[in-house]
């Protein structure tokens, strides 16, 4: 009897130690979840989920605070993407957050453009550039679409143009498969 | 708009299963010569049971009837649960074993390509768990009475002490492993003159009719070569080899080759392409396992024969065939630039 | 004899190969109107140098290269650019690109020709010349030639005559009319790379241009082979002949050049010869019209002729419903038939149902693993239809999708007749786009990151410069009352001093809200912003002028 007891608690010590060993040697520096569910919202940046930013949204989704259908520029995809990585179900994007649009890109008419700044300080990648009094323009390759830009301008000189397909950025098609049709 | 190829083989699934359907024929003719045409009537039977199952369930399952109707692939397994099962089983055993396969094995796993078993192993799986007796009830060599045959599958009353015989791997297996007799392979196999000379007397002949119709399979390109040679030189080398040890309780290749389903096997039910592996290494120990796992069963399992239970056992393993054996791509196969140029 | 390779895999599909070769190559006559796209090739466009309006002559360059691999671009005619405009042009996705048009005024004028002597140039000019002339490959995949001519290190030199696929002829009767140009272009492409070896390689169903390509051979030199290779579709697939020559496997991410071998078309080192002694440049090609045709022909045709002209030599017959540009494998279905013939169009088949029957239904896939027997690749295709219709993109690169070819093979072979190039095509652009959204998300984060964090410094900045002022007053304040308690002037002191610090407050908030960015601004971004600026000057300039 005793010699059970003293083997049952000799493992427990030694498993013990073995977990707490583990915990220090393999600590995961960071939260990996955030970085993961970080690395699928497409940093748009645009705050439309109602977080400053695609990295407070990840650490709202990652302690429970926020779903995963607040995301309108990551569309259906980005959520089921979120479904999958945490095991929850696929909800539809939910609509009081926005919609999903065609990727588009800030274009500021630069005729009308006075120079006030506030969309350089609007926007969250410093992807416009200019200066006081002096007209501003924007970097498109650099511009995510978010639209933050578009509010603060005085004279409504900053259009949201969706990036027109080229030869560059055609895709083929899923195929369509033609029995799934006629079922 | 439709995108290249623009152009394609004339080839077609519904080919490749009228093929194998054809390439039972002769090995049916010897059955039929052998232990008479209640296995027409089987063959009919599973074959009507097959089709109008497939039909319901498509149905039901909102597919397309008349396209995968016509794409043979019940009517082969229906063929094969026929063959496998004894002819003059009653019919409500054909007809249950051919639910079973086409419902249960392939309609539930989703259909025509889906199933990770082979149907017709799992109705004979299912039927010989759930009914050992009938099961194993098969007719003796040179029994040809249709009228007795067409009592035993559709009358009431089933008179089969007549009919029924053991067959070869049957009396074996219940004769050789009782304790009290010193039987042999030889004393067993040899005294009785019904069991002819090699596997059997008429099964013999109908794995010939089977190996034929494999043969030619492999010549029309529908089956791999690789499949039933690996099978048949796995189960001819384990049990030659175990032979040599002791040929009086182990039973020698030519026997193993030719009794039982092996030859069905090796051509027919290990070649089925959706259950079985892939891969060119794949297949060969797909094949081989089968016939390992079958020489095992047979000589040491509790059932007459092992081709369904191995071919079950080896379908759970061919995910993780195929993924270990993939094969590697062109240009990256290590140390085989012929001017010993490394990539 | 030279002992040959094999390769995986491969198909025999009927050759047609017959139809346009009974009749002569002849001159496609000029069009009414050329349609010259700017991008011919892979890599980047070269800078367009005329304007509508103005008058070009034959061989006259219209493009520039500029950076990146991109190589001029000539007039096929001598006439006048009628405009510089988007127009449809032969791609699979019917999308419009930048292209010149040229109206013909039939003079057929040359501009001056400057021949080189190959013996006496140096490499880098007949490259440069390579470059200026305008070579692409003219297999297909139309890479800038004067790269591929740059290659170091090569030891043999391949010709590509094999030209597998079904119905094009193009490169056949080339190789029996024009052997000798072939022969002096792979000579001169020989001596560029300095390969000690060179091999012109053909199927061995073209005896006809074997025969015409010995003969060309040898009188030129008896070193150089021409062998005949085993017909199998894709032979004639860059890597699969290099395969079946020299024993190589080129993997996916490696260049032939890295194996010390380089290959080029029959039509590329025509071009070559072309080009160097004659001074030419690449404006017009060989073309197969073939197919549901009743007069199928090869002709020469300039580059830019619109297809449906093209084909209208033909004569198409009635039950013609599509044409496909390339060979029926790996061709595509053109959307628009006034696209214009390209630097590395080859072959226009007119289609029938007759000729190319629709496809019948696709039935589940049945793992009979045809496929896989058929690939030259040697991939897994089925594994890879699997992975790529659950849009398993993570499995389907591990499987090796890349290094699908596109041929086609699996796709002609499969009993079940599944579209399987279709779904390796959508996972091989959705993986593409999927790395470039990647790409630019992590970039998004990267700034946006880098302005929080700017934000913060700025923040802090302020922070510090405030309290440091409000200390400064403090202290002023203290010592003003401390040095005079009871002077009546402290209280405008106070003021003063608080008007001050207001008034620095002020300064520092106004500083920071310009924008930082413009000090540390990129060339591209000053760029940007001069370009901006000017049009900007512009617009108020033409603004100034309307008022």
């Amino acid at each position: 009897m005793i010699t059970a007891l003293l083997v049952m608690a000799l493992g427990a010590v030694l498993l013990g130690a073995a977990l707490g060993y583990a915990a220090v040697k393999f600590r995961v520096e960071g939260d990996p979840l955030v970085e993961k569910i970080d690395g699928i919202l497409p940093q748009t940046q645009c705050g439309q989920c109602g977080y400053p930013g695609c990295r407070p949204y990840a650490q709202a989704i990652a302690n429970g605070d926020a779903d995963i259908n607040c995301c309108p520029p990551g569309g259906e995809d980005g959520i089921r993407k979120l479904a999958d990585l945490l095991g929850r179900e696929f909800k539809p994007l939910s609509g009081e957050h926005g919609v999903e649009k065609p990727k588009s890109v800030a274009v500021i008419d630069e005729n009308v453009c006075i120079g006030c700044t506030l969309c350089l300080q609007a926007c969250p990648v410093d992807a416009i550039v200019g200066a006081a009094k002096q007209m501003h323009t924007v970097i498109a390759p650099q511009c995510t679409g978010c639209e933050l830009c578009v509010a603060p301008c005085p004279v409504d000189c900053i259009a949201m143009v969706p990036i027109a397909e080229s030869m560059d950025s055609w895709k083929w098609k899923y195929p369509v498969i033609e029995i799934r049709k006629a079922a | 708009m439709l995108n290249s190829p623009y152009i394609t083989k004339p080839a077609s699934v519904s080919a490749v299963m009228f093929k194998v359907l054809a390439a039972l024929l002769p090995g049916i003719a010897a059955y039929v010569w052998f232990f008479g045409a209640g296995i027409l009537l089987q063959i009919a039977l599973a074959s009507i049971t097959a089709l109008a199952a497939e039909a319901a369930v498509l149905a039901m399952r909102g597919k397309p009837l008349g396209l995968f109707l016509k794409d043979g692939s019940a009517l082969v397994t229906a063929w094969l649960i026929a063959l496998t099962f004894p002819s003059i089983a009653p019919w409500w055993l054909i007809v249950l074993g051919v639910l079973v396969a086409i419902v249960v094995a392939k309609h539930l796993y989703g259909g025509l390509g889906q199933n990770p078993f082979n149907p017709a192993m799992v109705a004979f799986c299912v039927m010989i768990v759930a009914y050992p007796q009938l099961m194993s009830q098969w007719p003796a060599a040179g029994f040809t009475d249709f009228a007795a045959e067409f009592r035993a599958i559709f009358g009431a009353d089933r008179h089969l002490d007549a009919i029924v015989m053991a067959t070869p791997l049957d009396a074996l297996r219940t004769v050789l492993r009782l304790p009290e007799t010193r039987a042999t392979v030889e004393g067993v196999l040899g005294s009785n003159a019904t069991f002819g000379n090699i596997g059997g007397r008429g099964w013999e002949w109908v794995a010939l009719g089977y190996l034929a119709g494999g043969l030619w399979l492999i010549q029309q390109g529908v089956i791999s070569w690789r499949v039933p040679t690996a099978f048949l030189a796995t189960l001819g080398l384990i049990s030659g080899a175990f032979a040599l040890v002791d040929a009086t309780q182990y039973a020698g290749p030519t026997f193993h080759l030719f009794t039982g389903g092996a030859m069905l096997g090796a051509f027919f039910i290990a070649t089925d392409p959706v259950s079985g592996a892939t891969t060119v290494r794949g297949q060969i120990i797909f094949a081989a396992g089968i016939a390992l796992l079958t020489w095992i069963i047979r000589t040491f399992g509790a059932y007459p024969d092992g081709i369904a239970f191995a071919t079950l056992l080896m379908n759970i393993c061919v995910p993780l065939i195929d993924m270990r054996t993939q094969r590697p791509v062109f240009g990256r196969k290590t140390g085989k630039t012929p001017d010993g140029r490394q990539p | 004899m030279r002992r040959l390779f094999g390769f995986w895999g491969g198909i025999k599909p009927d050759s047609h190969k017959n139809e346009s070769t009974r009749l002569p190559v002849a001159k496609a006559p000029l069009p009414s109107l050329l349609t010259v796209p700017l991008r011919q090739n892979a890599g980047a466009s070269p800078r367009i140098m005329v304007k509508a309006g103005d008058p070009v002559l034959k061989g006259q360059m219209i493009a520039a290269p500029e950076d990146g691999l991109s190589v001029a671009l000539h007039a096929p005619t001598s006439g006048h650019v009628r405009a510089i405009e988007a127009r449809a042009i032969a791609h699979p996705s019917g999308l419009a690109g930048i292209c010149a048009i040229i109206e013909p005024d039939g003079a057929e004028r040359w501009v001056e020709l400057e021949p080189l002597d190959a013996a006496r140039t140096s490499p880098e000019q007949l490259r440069r010349r390579l470059r200026e002339a305008g070579l692409v490959g003219m297999g297909g995949a139309a890479f800038p030639s004067y790269v591929k001519a740059g290659g170091t290190a090569i030891d043999t030199l391949i010709i590509n005559g094999a030209e597998c696929e079904p119905w094009i002829t193009c490169d056949d009767m080339l190789m029996r009319t024009r052997g000798e140009d072939i022969v002096g272009g792979a000579i001169m492409l020989r001596e560029l790379l300095g390969a000690r070896k060179l091999l012109i390689g053909i199927e061995d169903n073209k005896p006809e241009a074997i025969a015409a390509m010995r003969a060309a051979a040898t009188r030129a030199d008896p070193g150089l082979e021409v062998v005949a290779v085993p017909t199998r579709y894709p032979a004639g697939g860059e890597k699969q002949l290099i395969r079946v020559l020299t024993g190589l496997e080129i993997p996916y991410g490696k260049l032939p050049s890295h194996f010390g071998v380089q290959c080029f078309n029959v039509g590329t080192a025509a071009a070559v010869h072309r080009a160097v002694s004659r001074g030419k440049p690449l404006i017009s090609r060989l073309v197969t019209l073939t197919g549901n045709v009743a007069e199928p022909r090869n002709y020469e045709v300039a580059i830019g002729m619109p297809v449906n002209e093209l084909i209208a030599l033909a004569h198409p017959q009635a039950d013609t419903d599509r044409y496909l540009m390339g060979g029926p494998m790996m061709g595509f279905a053109l959307p628009d038939l006034a696209v214009p013939v390209v630097k590395a169009t080859n072959c226009i088949i007119a289609a029938s149902p007759t000729l190319f029957p629709a496809p019948t239904p696709e039935m589940p896939c049945i793992r009979c693993g045809a496929c896989a027997q058929a690939c030259p690749a040697e991939l897994a295709p089925y594994e890879l239809y699997w992975f790529a219709r659950s849009q398993n993109l993570g499995k389907c690169q591990e499987y090796h999708l890349f290094d699908c070819i596109e041929c086609g093979c699996c796709a002609f072979v499969c009993p079940s007749r599944i579209r399987l190039v279709d779904y390796y095509r959508y996972a091989k652009s959705s993986i593409r786009a999927r790395e470039k959204d990647k790409l630019a998300a992590d970039h998004a984060r990267e700034r946006y990151e880098f302005r929080l964090a700017r934000e913060e410094r700025e923040k802090q900045d302020k922070a510090a410069k405030l309290a440091a002022k409000a200390a400064e007053t403090k202290a002023k304040l203290a010592r003003a009352s401390a040095g005079d308690e009871s002077a009546p002037a402290s209280e405008s002191d106070d003021k003063k001093a608080l008007i001050e610090a207001a008034m620095a407050k002020a300064r520092e908030q106004t500083t920071p809200a310009l924008n930082t960015d413009v000090h540390r601004m990129t060339a591209e971004q000053q760029a940007q912003v001069t370009v901006a600026e000017a049009r900007h000057a512009a617009a108020t300039a033409t603004a100034a002028k309307d008022t």
